[in-house]
């Protein structure tokens, strides 16, 4: 399940619909990703600009590698657009799967991925002006790690 | 031919996206994007540095190499930061 939006999520809420009424789950992993502030740099705003339809297209793809890599009984993504604040959620990463191995690794492996390679673009806020975030090595080589040899 | 643009290039450009017919001598996108730096001094600034531009053709990562077409959805965008 894929969901772009401005809007913000209830963590407890998603958790609890994408196992509701399901027994084969004996692990549910997640990750929240939030607006933070860089160390002294003050960023008061940021917003997220994504491109309809390959964002949705490209998150649906990621989903569906971790879905034939992992035995999972459920994926959820919730990616937020638009003007955030410090300290808003941006992003929740959710796997379920009957076994935890599967659950954790299948989460990180999506968390990843999205830091790297979804279609989305930061432009951040500060006193002193706007500045687009530049793509970081250091996503990369995390996402690096799950290509399969 | 659409074109959409986003992040800076929106940005230096001033528009988000806009419908263009290059001529019949353009068949690639790296033929595309040195077509459109002839458009004018804005698209020649945005595109000076290749490196920071990536292409997508009706939804899909291409390369300088990829055909492109009348009628094919053509956006350009900096490496993404993800969220």
């Amino acid at each position: 399940m894929i969901r772009v939006q401005e809007a913000d999520f209830d963590v407890g809420a998603e958790l609890a619909r994408l196992s509701e009424g399901r027994r084969d789950i004996g692990g549910l992993a997640c990750f929240i990703g939030l607006v933070r502030d860089r160390v002294g740099e003050s960023v008061t705003a940021m917003t997220l600009e994504h491109y309809p339809g390959m964002t949705e297209k490209r998150l649906a793809e990621i989903e569906a590698e971790a879905l034939a890599r992992w035995p999972l009984e459920a994926t959820l993504i919730i990616h937020r657009v638009g003007r955030l604040l410090p300290g808003d959620r941006i992003v929740l990463v959710a796997t379920a799967s009957s076994h935890r191995q599967a659950a954790l690794e299948s989460c990180q492996f999506l968390i990843d991925w999205l830091k790297t390679k979804a279609p989305f673009w930061k432009l951040e806020e500060r006193p002193d002006g706007e500045q687009w975030v530049a793509a970081r090595d250091s996503d990369d080589q995390a996402a690096e790690r799950w290509r399969r040899s | 031919m659409k074109l959409l643009y986003f992040a800076w290039l929106r940005a230096k450009l001033g528009k988000g996206s806009e419908e263009l017919a290059p001529p019949p001598s353009v068949t690639t996108v790296g033929g595309l994007l040195d077509w459109l730096e002839t458009l004018g001094p804005a698209y020649k600034a945005v595109l000076a540095d290749r490196r920071v531009v990536r292409v997508a053709v009706n939804l899909e990562y291409v390369g300088p190499e990829h055909p492109v077409a009348p009628g094919d959805e053509v956006a350009l965008f900096p490496p993404v930061t993800g969220g």
